[in-house]
């Protein structure tokens, strides 16, 4: 209990000085996971939503394996991004292992099925409601994709934001495709794990202090947005 | 622009079937609508009234048989016949742009969306509620703003289905009122009801489905005081003739 009294205050020390690895640690964190969200996101919206409102066969199997995939053990994807950035893989070229893109990379991955499977899910409900209307009104199929996506903008950028803490929170994949490299690949998780290790507590409680605020910070903000949104549109 | 085109009206129906999850659900329907006198569709629940107004409207398509316009559904990229459903659709946007969303899907410039929502809202009674968020409103309300948003339309034929289920007194006469102004306006109306009352009232000729089919077509005062067919006759009991 001393211990952790004692770390804590220099974590608390640490903080208030802006340490500057800390910073670093935390602006690459950040990067390395709004990049995956993005990515994740401009590939994910449109799918969800394509998934939402075609029928084909085989459709309520892909809609199984996008829900499943939600919980994809981050190491795997780890795993399977490693085996194809590495030297002797099939992307061995591009050199990316042990960088941030690789760590993009396998992010993205990770967060793809959250964005596709909880997009699928409120544009469907949205379509069940509008599609008689839109029928009636006489939209395009295009016109009513877009109107669709448009109405329920508030839980897409819900559906972002949770991706988003998804990628930050996770340590399984960004340590086996970036390596935890000083300076060059250590994010927040990593460092916590790192530092845990060799007993460097009031950095990792530090570190930790910090995600959790960011992870808090992303998910309050997911729910202001949710709930200003269902008092103005319902 | 209507009376350039050629008129929208009589729908004919002929021999229509419409199946759906193994059941037969129209069964052998021929209607004539024509333009005109108010038409009411009644019948006991199940009868196959919302899939009769929603073949008519294009939402569906029959099984068997034929539905078919006498003039062209578009003039100028607008459809001339439109639908108010029995639970209003409301888009997740303001009441004023429920309206205008219509119309530029309808291809009404932009410049004049505005002012021709503005007026359907006015006339039916809720021009104060333009800005507030369309699915905050009462289901009084909302079946008001469904009716403004097919008004603003300008339609030929309007099809409405139970426009009034669920509704208090207050909020079914002022729905009768902007139905009754969209008649005199020369629209033509085609109306599912329960209410006898308001049969009475809104309507001139009934169609009665029973079961799929049409049981008895005639004047509102011919079916409701003596109705020819048996199974009119049955619903006419059933009902509270003071509701
Ligand atoms: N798309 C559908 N698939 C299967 N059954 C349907 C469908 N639409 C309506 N039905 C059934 O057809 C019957 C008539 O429906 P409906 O036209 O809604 O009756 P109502 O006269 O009460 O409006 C009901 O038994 C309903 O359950
Ligand atoms: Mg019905």
């Amino acid at each position: 209990m001393g211990d952790f009294a004692a770390a804590s205050r220099a974590a608390v020390e640490l903080l208030a000085s802006g340490d500057p690895k800390l910073l670093e640690i935390v602006a690459l964190s950040l990067q390395v996971s709004l990049s995956a969200a993005l990515i994740a996101s401009v590939i994910g919206l449109p799918l969800g939503a394509a998934l939402a409102v075609s029928r084909f066969p085989g459709r309520r199997t892909l809609v199984v394996v996008t829900n499943a995939l939600m919980g994809l053990p981050p190491v795997v994807v780890g795993l399977v991004v490693y085996l194809l950035l590495s030297r002797a893989g099939p992307l061995g070229e591009l050199g990316l292992l042990f960088t941030p893109q690789a760590m993009v990379i396998a992010q993205s991955i990770l967060v793809l099925p959250i964005v596709v499977a909880l997009t699928r899910q409120a544009a469907e409900d949205a379509w069940a409601e509008y599609r008689d209307l839109l029928h009636s009104l006489g939209a395009a199929p295009l016109r009513s994709a877009v109107t669709l996506l448009w109405d329920i903008r508030h839980s897409l950028l819900t559906t972002v934001l949770a991706g988003f803490g998804r990628a930050a929170a996770e340590v399984g994949a960004v340590m086996i495709v970036g390596g935890n490299i000083d300076g060059v690949t250590r994010v927040m998780t990593t460092a916590i794990a790192l530092e845990t290790s060799k007993g460097d507590l009031p950095l990792a409680l530090g570190l930790g202090t910090v995600l959790i605020s960011v992870v808090v910070a992303v998910n309050a903000v997911a729910y202001l947005l949710r709930e200003a949104a269902m008092r103005r549109y319902g | 622009m209507p009376g350039i085109a050629p008129p929208l009206l009589p729908l004919t129906l002929r021999d229509v079937v419409f199946e759906a999850g193994g059941k037969r659900i129209l069964d052998g329907v021929s209607l004539t609508i024509d333009p005109g006198p108010r038409t009411l569709v009644m019948g006991p629940n199940g009868s196959g009234k919302s899939v009769l107004l929603r073949l008519c409207h294009g939402l569906l398509l029959p099984s068997a048989g034929t539905v078919g316009f006498s003039g062209p559904e578009y003039v100028n990229g607008r459809r001339r016949h439109a639908m108010v459903f029995q639970r209003p659709v409301m888009l997740r946007r303001s009441v004023l742009a429920n309206v205008t969303y219509g119309l530029a899907l309808a291809g009404v410039a932009i410049s004049e969306r505005t002012k021709i929502a503005g007026e359907a809202l006015a006339r039916a009674g809720i021009a104060h509620l333009a800005l507030q968020p369309a699915r905050v409103l009462s289901g009084g309300e909302q079946q008001r703003l469904a009716l403004a948003r097919a008004w603003a339309l300008r339609p030929e034929l309007l099809l409405l289905d139970e426009p009034t289920a669920n509704l208090d007194p207050a909020a079914t006469m002022a729905i009768e009122s902007v139905i009754q102004a969209m008649h005199e306006a020369g629209t033509k109306v085609v109306m599912v009801t329960h209410n006898l009352g308001q049969a009475h009232r809104l309507g001139d000729e009934v169609v009665f489905l029973d079961g799929g089919r049409v049981a008895e077509r005639a004047p509102v005062d011919v079916l409701l005081r003596s109705p020819a067919s048996r199974e009119a006759a049955r619903f006419l009991e059933a009902e509270l003739p003071w509701s």
